[in-house]
């Protein structure tokens, strides 16, 4: 899969008043770098730099512009979970009012062994959920404790809900967003 | 006290040194944008800078850790995301976990206790893409896909704790 960086990626503006432009080539190859992590270098910005043809000011104006703009999530470590010794992970599902929905997944985001949550469509008669939540942990009885915390904390007790454990994962992998080479 | 020799919250696993716990912990959280961040890292968890590339390297090297470095966020990249799920009975299911897996555009595929079985993340080029690959699915494999992207998401800072 092959997908080009949209235009916010190249409007970085210069660090230096009266500065240049940074140049766009540079910067989508800095994209591509930053794709395959951060160099493991003392000076990662500097090495960085040397590899996509920019300055050490302008790899750290793009990287600060990208997390303001929200492309990139964070800077750090990407886990495995599974291999961390998160091997129980439920998905845990609620069908909830669609006027609280907002609300309560902001709420859910507090409890800290939720891992991810999203607001997703019903898909009736089938399905009649639209509130998705992650929790990650070391077993299925202390991932139960924690949905008990979470229903008592959040007085969901009436809301229902299912919880799905993964049994298997076939396939966990990185989407790569720009191209392979 | 220096996070190196902090024990961990419970309900964490146990498998890591210190060293390597805090520093797993520690990165997680991010990495600060400043010319020498590793060498900040280092300083605030008491060890070398040295200390803190080699743990990283190895933890790399053992793959524990998939990598390091940014994070991009995939809806914002112009792609189609989102979740799928599909309801498999037993004699089918390992015929149409190959089928689906074959897709470049599956990312993750996980098997889970409930009537919709199979639940898969799709990743494509374009968003019009979506509708193509699960029209796909569908042909290959003789059953519906229950689409459900994402409508909102709650922003949670991802954190696994060793």
């Amino acid at each position: 899969m092959i997908l080009s960086p949209s235009p916010e990626y190249l409007a970085i503006a210069p660090e230096a008043p009266g500065g240049g432009p940074v140049s766009a080539w540079g910067l989508l190859r800095l994209r591509r770098e930053l794709e395959k992590g951060l160099p493991l270098t003392p000076k990662p910005y500097q090495t960085l730099a040397e590899r996509s043809g920019l300055t050490e000011d302008e790899v750290m104006a793009a990287v600060r512009q990208w997390q303001a703009q929200g492309l990139i999530k964070r800077l750090g470590l990407v886990v495995k979970h599974r291999t961390l010794g998160y091997t129980a992970n439920a998905m845990v599902v609620w069908d909830i009012p669609d006027d609280q929905v907002h609300a309560i997944g902001q709420a859910m985001t507090r409890m800290p062994f939720v891992t991810l949550c999203y607001q997703r469509p019903r898909r009736l008669p089938d399905w009649p959920y639209n509130l998705f939540c992650m929790i990650h942990g070391i077993d299925r009885p202390r991932v139960l404790a924690q949905l008990d915390r979470l229903i008592a904390d959040q007085g969901l007790q009436h809301t229902p809900h299912a919880v799905l454990f993964s049994t298997k994962a076939y396939r966990q992998r990185g989407a790569c967003y720009v191209g392979r080479h | 006290m220096s996070a190196v020799t902090e024990r961990p919250e419970t309900d964490t696993p146990g498998t890591f040194t210190g060293l390597e716990r805090a520093v797993i912990n520690r990165l997680q959280c991010g990495l600060p944008l400043v010319r020498y961040p590793y060498a900040a890292v280092a300083e605030e968890l008491g060890i070398s800078e040295a200390d803190l590339l080699h743990t990283l390297r190895d933890l790399l090297e053992r793959k524990v850790l998939t990598r390091f470095g940014p994070m991009f966020h995939a809806g914002e990249m112009g792609g189609g995301l989102t979740l799928a799920a599909m309801r498999i009975p037993e004699p089918d299911f390992a015929r149409v976990t190959g089928q689906v897996n074959q897709l470049d555009e599956v990312a993750h595929n996980y098997r889970r206790e409930h009537d919709l079985n199979m639940w898969f993340v799709l990743a494509t080029e374009t968003p019009e893409d979506i509708d193509r690959v699960i029209a796909d699915i569908e042909a290959v494999t003789g059953y519906p896909v229950y689409n459900m992207p994402k409508e909102e998401e709650f922003h949670v800072h991802l954190y696994f704790p060793v």
